[in-house]
């Protein structure tokens, strides 16, 4: 195993940041860690670069205890923080050179691992890293957190703020960086980007909720899922779809609300409400749940179980 | 030492591609030197004095003559009314009224004394206390005068009772310039290494760029020295140019060693930083920096000495000079430039330093977090 982590607990004053986090990496995988802003993300990556101690629980990087051994794991890990930390008024060139000769190498040294990505901010080495645009800053920070050819790479948030082909760009690097053989934990509020990951892990409110790979996750979730569509828009029926007999739950998705029912029973009952709504722009069909589903689904699952809790109490 | 190495190239890289560093180092201590070392002038010129003579004798002429003649004071107006003379000095239109009552002379001359009054706006004190002193000699030389003239038979009896010729050492001239000159040197020499150093440590935290490089295997201690030594070759330089161009523009003498004077300038600047860096840790943001910075500043260099005489301040005032940096280098800078000091005589500051130097470090060290 490249990355352990051991029920972690780390709380910030009144606030508990991650309950009992605990989940493995393998070597050579690309993983991914997906949730909304605020669910935990940065503190857990924030753990695994060695900067915040947990209140209890081990983090471990190739064997090493992130926090008794932390001057190996800091030799051995590549970290890119959520927001841009290089320096703004040295250029391109003299950040990445700056980095490689505190780990005691060179640019020279590990070109190859980088061409790729430094290619293509390369044309602007002598520009001040202030002045760069955010997907060359993200490739930038990418070629830092490299240059010393670290063995896991951890990528926090490193999508977020960048164009929508600079995601794409982004992700086809860390697809080459995997095949170099660095294990990469990255995290990300995208859903879609999960599918890019080979497993992933869905945290929310410091909770894991799930850790699988994407294909099964979506596959192992709601089954009974529909989506209604309208010309007129669909957010005027979700109270209404969420008082209907059959429903379990729904969400809007996009444009378009996604709708689970209890039972495949109740499909014809819902269709005889929705035609009595006498919209004929109203469209309701079966669909194949993607990953993002299965989170809503899971987050539903979660707060109907902390409210039965707290009515329990 | 690598590392070490890669960051101070980094920091100095860093420091001079900021456009205000270089006119901060090379045109504020001028202008600093230039304007400060004639605006902070301790000789007054030109004390405006309304005259109230309601004698009008020949002994009130001579008097006022005195006044008239004497460089310091420049009379505006003349008037027999006190009461106008009072409405100037309340109009701020006059510092001082000399008042000379009815019959001056002939109770001068029958009783062989009289009274004069002397009303001074007292505002400022320092002033009000140098009125008061070039009226007490500009009216002691009336009473030889008087004596010589009118009583010339027991004159010489009385003026051979004592004749003060001071010579004053170190500074014959009286030149205040060289004294301000010194003193103002310290200030910058301060100023350059609290406050540069704190900002850029805490522009450092502002910026995040520390999350990046707690990451990496750099050392605390590799950190902060990487911090303070720019800051340190800045401020000595700084000193060097200071001293030349005090050499240039007011001819300031360097009785001493200069070597002696940068040794200790060594230590000093390691306090100093030690004090910057020490801010920079209970600061989180360049503004709270420059209020708390702020206060320290103005504290350390009004008590420091460089316009009143730390001698002349209470006990208590001398007991929280003792950890006042400035009050040190203050002292001994104008005693190796004036006077020549050797080390024998400034060891004991020195000695002070070197364990200030020591215990801030440690402090400002431990108290150093990295991470926020």
């Amino acid at each position: 195993m490249s990355l352990i982590l051991d029920h972690i607990d780390k709380s910030f004053e009144s606030v508990q940041a991650l309950k009992q986090v605990n989940f493995e990496v393998k070597e050579g995988e690309l993983f991914g860690l997906i949730g909304p802003d605020g669910a935990g993300k940065s503190t857990l990556f924030r753990i695994m670069a060695s900067l915040l101690i947990p209140d209890s629980g081990r983090c471990s990087m190739l064997g090493y205890d992130v926090d008794k051994e932390y001057r190996q794991v800091r030799q051995i890990i590549g970290y890119m923080p959520g927001r841009f930390s290089l320096y703004m008024d040295l250029s391109v060139e003299e950040n990445l050179a700056f980095y490689a000769r505190v780990f005691g190498t060179t640019i020279q040294e590990n070109y190859d691992l980088i061409k790729d990505i430094y290619e293509q901010i390369a044309p602007f080495k002598k520009r001040l890293a202030g002045r760069l645009s955010g997907g060359m800053k993200q490739k930038l920070a990418l070629s830092c957190a490299l240059i010393h050819r670290p063995r896991i790479l951890i990528l926090d948030e490193p999508t977020t703020g960048v164009d929508a082909v600079s995601r794409r760009e982004f992700w086809d690097m860390l697809k080459k960086i995997q095949r170099e053989g660095i294990t990469t934990v990255v995290s990300t509020p995208y859903m879609d980007e999960a599918e890019l990951c080979d497993r992933v892990a869905l945290i929310q409110k410091g909770s894991l909720l799930a850790v699988a790979d994407p294909s099964a996750l979506a596959e192992g979730g709601e089954k009974l899922l529909y989506s209604l569509r309208s010309g007129k828009g669909v957010y005027a029926y979700l109270d209404q779809i969420r008082q209907l007999e059959g429903c379990r739950y729904a969400w809007l998705f996009g444009d378009e609300l996604h709708v689970t029912l209890r039972s495949a029973a109740d499909d014809a009952g819902v269709k005889k409400v929705l035609d009595s709504w006498q919209d004929d722009s109203l469209k309701w069909e079966s669909i194949v749940p993607s990953i993002e589903d299965r989170f809503m689904g899971l987050l539903q699952e979660e707060s109907d179980a902390d409210s039965e809790m707290e009515e329990g109490e | 030492m690598r590392i070490l190495l890669t960051l101070l190239v980094k920091e100095f890289k860093q420091i001079f591609r900021n456009k205000v560093m270089i006119p901060i180092i090379f045109v504020v201590p001028v202008v600093q030197m230039i304007l400060l070392t004639y605006a902070a002038s301790l000789e007054m010129k030109g004390i405006k004095m309304v005259v109230v003579d309601q004698d009008l004798s020949q002994a009130s002429r001579l008097l006022v003559s005195g006044f008239s003649a004497s460089p310091f004071f420049e009379i505006v107006h003349s008037t027999t009314s006190y009461p106008e003379a009072e409405s100037r000095l309340t109009g701020d239109r006059a510092d001082v009224i000399l008042h000379i009552e009815h019959q001056f002379e002939k109770r001068l001359y029958a009783e062989q004394e009289t009274d004069l009054q002397l009303v001074v706006n007292a505002i400022n004190t320092t002033e009000a206390g140098l009125i008061n002193a070039y009226c007490t000699q500009i009216v002691g030389e009336f009473n030889t005068q008087i004596r010589s003239e009118w009583f010339s038979l027991d004159a010489s009896l009385r003026m051979s009772s004592l004749d003060l010729k001071p010579s004053f050492w170190y500074n014959p001239l009286l030149d205040y310039k060289i004294y301000m000159f010194s003193g103002i040197l310290v200030i910058l020499v301060t100023l350059i290494g609290m406050l540069l150093t704190a900002l850029n440590l805490v522009r450092e935290k502002e910026m995040g760029t520390t999350e990046q490089i707690n990451v990496t295997p750099i050392r605390k201690y590799q950190f902060i020295m990487a911090k303070l030594i720019p800051f340190w070759v800045i401020a000595l330089f700084e000193l060097a140019f200071g001293l030349l161009v005090g050499r240039l523009l007011y001819d300031l003498p360097m009785v001493g060693s200069l070597g002696l004077l940068f040794l200790f300038a060594c230590v000093y600047i390691v306090v100093v930083l030690g004090i910057g860096l020490f801010l920079s840790t209970i600061s989180n943001t360049q503004q709270q920096l420059m209020f708390v910075a702020f206060f320290f500043m103005i504290t350390f260099i009004l008590m420091s000495g460089v316009f009143t005489p730390t001698d002349s301040m209470p006990q208590w005032a001398q007991k929280i000079n003792l950890l006042n940096p400035a009050a040190y280098f203050m002292r001994v800078i104008r005693m190796i430039l004036l006077k020549g000091s050797e080390f024998r005589d400034i060891s004991r500051e020195f000695f002070s330093l070197l364990v200030y130097a020591v215990l801030i470090l440690i402090l400002a060290v431990t108290n150093y977090r990295k991470t926020t």
